[in-house]
């Protein structure tokens, strides 16, 4: 398994998850968690994805996800599940 | 598995309070570079740390991408470099050759910093000691990624005032031909006690003798991270604030070392330490003495200042530890004057003076960091701010440093510009009382008793 920590944020529009799991879908990237708020007309989804079946190296997937989210008006951040890991598990 | 508000926690002390990855420092030792003329040598120079530290920069920009926290810098420190032109280095000159040919190998590979243009000097000096020490104002003035330490005691051997009378020469000279851009020479020049092996920040990093062929070493850093986590503890008791302290210490360390093993991974060299230190940068929010007021008063500087920073920086460590496997480095809080805002307005505001921050020094390393001193400042005034400094880490068992930079041309009341990560500076006043007698003394000051401790 190789988990990556998947954050969108920014103002609420009709299709963000729809762009970001198409996205996903077609770079062979599983999904095994979404947790999706709105908060203040502002749009704030996690996802938690394995991205161990794709072909695409780590930095592209980030970077076509962050051009992904300029597109589309929203900020995407892609980064190993590690450090969140590190940072909250002894 | 992780959840929503761990990972809104991450990116909010990333992006909101300047968590960051200070520095990924590739120690190298060049020991084995040594040969029979300065040409052989440096081209030795050249070609180990070129070809050690070829993929630094791109691993370090790798990890940025893959965590998505910044590595602000990529750093390399080497064998003291007194040691390696020990053999061929005749006078100052030669010195001087080896420094450009550093400054060569760190534009090639693209660190902003090389550190270890040293000399270890605790006890005496070796005619390269000397002679790479009064190369130090040249080689400052020529260069622009070297930083130069010298290490002048420590307590196991006492303070070496030959060096310390030296020192404060070649830090006016130095002063004087960097005078174009504020004497920033200075900034690139650390005086200790006590010098740790492992030190990976600048301007004091360099590879010890006892250190393995290269190691990777790295600073983490977060003041606004602290800080904003003491907002959420105003008012409570002293309990609390040394548990939140510990917390956040021990969250931002972890990040530091992932990222010391990851890197460690990547390049293929062995993992050094983790370094502890709260590192301030002249960014708004990312500043020690914002902690400080946070904890409760004005300005660094009030009464209470010496007790605050003593337990802020012993929180950080209790935090620290138990979140690496290897801790050492300098790992403390940094109180310097120019690269931290809040430091400034405490000076700006008259709360802050050198002789408070020498007290702060003896409860926190690294010692009077970066402070900007009248450039009419005597020689022997600076070496012996130097030896109070030097005493306080020989007699408290501690590292200890001195970064002054008698800044050429200007008096108290103007302001010393760096740039970059070095920020800027008010001209602090200093005492002007003569301790001229007292240094022209020769000889060291022995080391000190290990018993009878009061």
């Amino acid at each position: 398994m190789n988990r990556v920590i998947i954050t969108v944020v920014g103002k609420d529009t009709v299709g963000i998850i729809a762009r970001v799991c198409t996205y996903l879908a077609e770079n062979k990237i599983n999904i095994l968690d979404i947790s999706q708020t709105i908060v203040q007309d502002y749009f704030n989804m996690i996802m938690i994805v394995n991205v161990e079946q794709s072909n695409k190296d780590f930095s592209v997937l980030a970077a076509e996800l962050e051009e992904t989210g300029k597109d589309i008006g929203v900020v995407i951040k892609a980064q190993k599940e590690e450090i969140f890991d590190r940072m909250h598990r002894i | 598995m992780i959840n929503r508000n761990e990972v809104m926690e991450t990116n909010e002390m990333i992006e909101k309070e300047n968590l960051d990855v200070r520095t990924i420092t590739l120690g190298i030792s060049l020991l084995d570079c040594a040969d029979e003329t300065i040409e052989k040598l440096n081209q030795k120079i050249y070609d180990k740390i070129t070809t050690v530290a070829k993929n630094l920069v791109s691993t370090g920009e790798q990890i940025e991408r893959e965590y998505g926290i910044p590595v602000v810098n990529k750093r390399i420190s080497i064998t003291p470099a007194a040691l390696i032109g020990a053999g061929v280095c005749k006078c100052p000159q030669d010195f001087v050759q080896i420094a450009k040919t550093l400054d060569r190998a760190a534009k090639t590979v693209g660190v902003n910093f090389i550190g270890g243009y040293s000399a270890l000097v605790s006890k005496g000096m070796t005619k390269a000691d000397k002679n790479l020490i009064e190369s130090i104002p040249e080689a400052l003035s020529e260069t622009d990624r070297i930083c130069s330490s010298v290490n002048v005691g420590s307590t196991k051997s006492g303070i070496n005032m030959d060096a310390v009378r030296l020192l404060g020469e070649v830090i006016l000279k130095t002063a004087q031909k960097t005078k174009h851009a504020d004497s920033i020479g200075c900034a690139k020049l650390v005086v200790f006690c006590n010098a740790p092996d492992d030190n990976p920040f600048m301007a004091g990093a360099f590879h010890g003798v006892t250190e393995a062929d290269s190691v990777i070493n790295v600073g983490v850093s977060g003041p606004g991270v602290v800080k904003t986590a003491l907002k959420a503890a105003r008012g409570s008791n002293f309990e609390t604030l040394c548990e939140t302290i510990k917390k956040t210490a021990f969250k931002i360390t972890r990040v530091g070392q992932l990222v010391a093993k990851e890197a460690s991974r990547l390049l293929g060299v062995d993992f050094g330490i983790v370094d502890l230190s709260l590192a301030p940068t002249p960014a708004i929010g990312d500043s020690v003495a914002e902690i400080l007021q946070e904890i409760g008063l004005e300005y660094p500087g009030a009464p209470g200042t010496t007790a605050a920073l003593a337990l802020l920086n012993d929180q950080v460590k209790k935090g620290g530890v138990m979140a690496s496997s290897y801790v050492g480095g300098l790992s403390g809080a940094f109180i310097p004057v120019s690269e931290d805002q809040g430091m400034i307005d405490a000076v700006k505001a008259g709360c802050l003076t050198l002789e408070k921050l020498e007290a702060m020094t003896c409860v926190c390393s690294v010692g009077l960091d970066m402070i900007a001193v009248p450039g009419d400042t005597k020689a022997s005034t600076l070496s012996g701010i130097i030896a109070d400094e030097m005493a306080i880490g020989m007699i408290n068992q501690k590292t200890t440093a001195v970064r002054l930079i008698p800044v050429w041309g200007k008096s108290v009341g103007d302001q010393a510009e760096f740039g970059g990560l070095l920020g800027y500076a008010p001209v602090m006043p200093v005492n002007s009382f003569s301790c001229e007698a007292f240094i022209n003394r020769t000889g060291r000051i022995p080391a000190p008793i290990h018993s009878f401790k009061n």
